[in-house]
């Protein structure tokens, strides 16, 4: 019986549905915490779905490339999920026709300081090259960033966590550090969230309000096209700093 | 643009079906990633292939609004599969998510510098975007800006 079992575990375990499975009810699960606990950031189900299947890994010995090879069908849909971003970002641009004045001032100086401060910061403190490209695109949604980290010689893999954790802190943070500045424009509020923490700060934005809200989608998808046609572009004047 | 009129037109030819025409959504979607990379190789452009078909999509709306005069009308079929593929955009980050585990021995060793970047360079972009916005003033005669560009 035991042996049995142990030989069915062996099979499976090498199955690519595995780690197919294991992704979608990992993510399920998370999900389901995360919106129990009223879409807390620090409940963010990518994160702790990450977390998860890390430990299993860990624990059965399997793998990140035999993981990979099961779950490497969600990961394609990142491309054609990127195309489709353009939906919600041409929804959005009844919102820039009202603000364009300051959205024009505010997101290419929060894409600045939020891609080139991270970047300044970690050449100053001694992270190496890699970790560097890997933080560069960190402010915007994942897609975007891993396409960009990908261009410029970082570690996708690097990229999605920091991004994860960039919309943390920009979930959990920025909200009271905008209270703070007596930031109490719901545009504002929404166009500083959106550009820094992308999608997580959006769907804090959207908890502050709709106008708020809209204004954050708007800033996420520009913030996005912004840094992906910038970046790369400035990257080997950056290199030639390393 | 003339693709995607049909596409939906006959995705949405079927009205008794209440699930969102996802294939041929996914198909659309795919041509413009596959025309986006194609681009970004032959013109060893850097910019990632899939966000020139994310761009190659944003005119085609723009255009046939434009055209049609609705600025914000998004043919249903792919405003409707479009949410159910972005609904849980999320998941689709955890396979590359998971590969984290693969640098553990690299974050450890950066781990100063990683955090102290994350956290001042996202802090800093906050307040700085929030400022600014703020300093441009709530609306500057929204109306007028408004009736502005209805006129274009």
């Amino acid at each position: 019986m035991i042996d049995g079992l142990s030989d069915i575990w062996v099979y499976l375990a090498r199955d690519p549905l595995f780690g197919l499975t294991l992704t979608v009810l990992a993510y399920l699960a998370a999900d389901r915490v995360y919106r129990h606990l009223g879409m807390h950031p620090l409940a963010n189900p990518v994160l702790w779905s990450v977390i998860a299947l890390a430990l299993v890994l860990h624990v059965t010995g399997i793998s990140y490339e035999r993981y990979f090879e099961g779950a490497q069908f969600i990961h394609v849909l990142l491309g054609p999920a990127t195309v489709a971003l353009a939906v919600p970002l041409y929804k959005a641009f009844g919102t820039l026709r009202q603000s364009w004045r300051g959205i024009a001032l505010a997101l290419p100086t929060s894409v600045v300081v939020a891609s080139l401060g991270a970047v300044g910061l970690a050449l100053v403190l001694g992270a190496a090259a890699t970790t560097i490209a890997s933080l560069a695109p960190k402010a915007v949604t994942t897609p975007i960033a891993m396409g960009i980290a990908e261009q410029i010689g970082g570690l996708p893999t690097l990229t999605a966590v920091f991004v994860i954790l960039t919309g943390i802190v920009g979930g959990v943070l920025g909200p009271p550090l905008l209270s703070l500045l007596g930031v109490r424009d719901a545009r504002a509020r929404g166009i500083a969230l959106g550009a820094a923490a992308h999608g997580i700060g959006t769907a804090r934005a959207f908890n502050e309000g709709p106008e708020t809200g809209a204004h954050a989608s708007l800033a996420m998808g520009l913030a996005g096209l912004l840094t992906a046609l910038l970046l790369p572009v400035v990257w080997p004047f950056v290199r030639a700093l390393m | 643009m003339a693709n995607i009129a049909t596409t939906c037109r006959s995705a949405t030819g079927d009205a008794l079906t209440p699930t969102p025409p996802i294939l041929p959504v996914l198909a659309l979607l795919l041509v413009f990633q596959l025309a986006g990379e194609a681009l970004s190789h032959a013109f060893a452009l850097p910019v990632p292939g899939p966000v020139i078909g994310m761009l190659g999509l944003l005119l085609a709306l723009i255009v046939r609004g434009w055209r049609k005069g609705a600025a914000s009308a998004v043919p249903p079929a792919l405003e409707r599969a479009t949410q159910a593929l972005l609904g849980h955009l999320s998941l689709l980050f955890v396979p590359a998510g998971v590969g984290v585990t693969t640098h553990l021995a690299l974050l450890a060793e950066e781990a100063v510098p990683i955090a102290a970047a994350l956290l001042i360079s996202t802090l800093a972009a906050i307040a700085v975007g929030g400022l600014l916005m703020a300093s441009v003033g709530p609306g500057s005669r929204p109306e007028e800006d408004q009736d502005e560009e209805g006129r274009r």
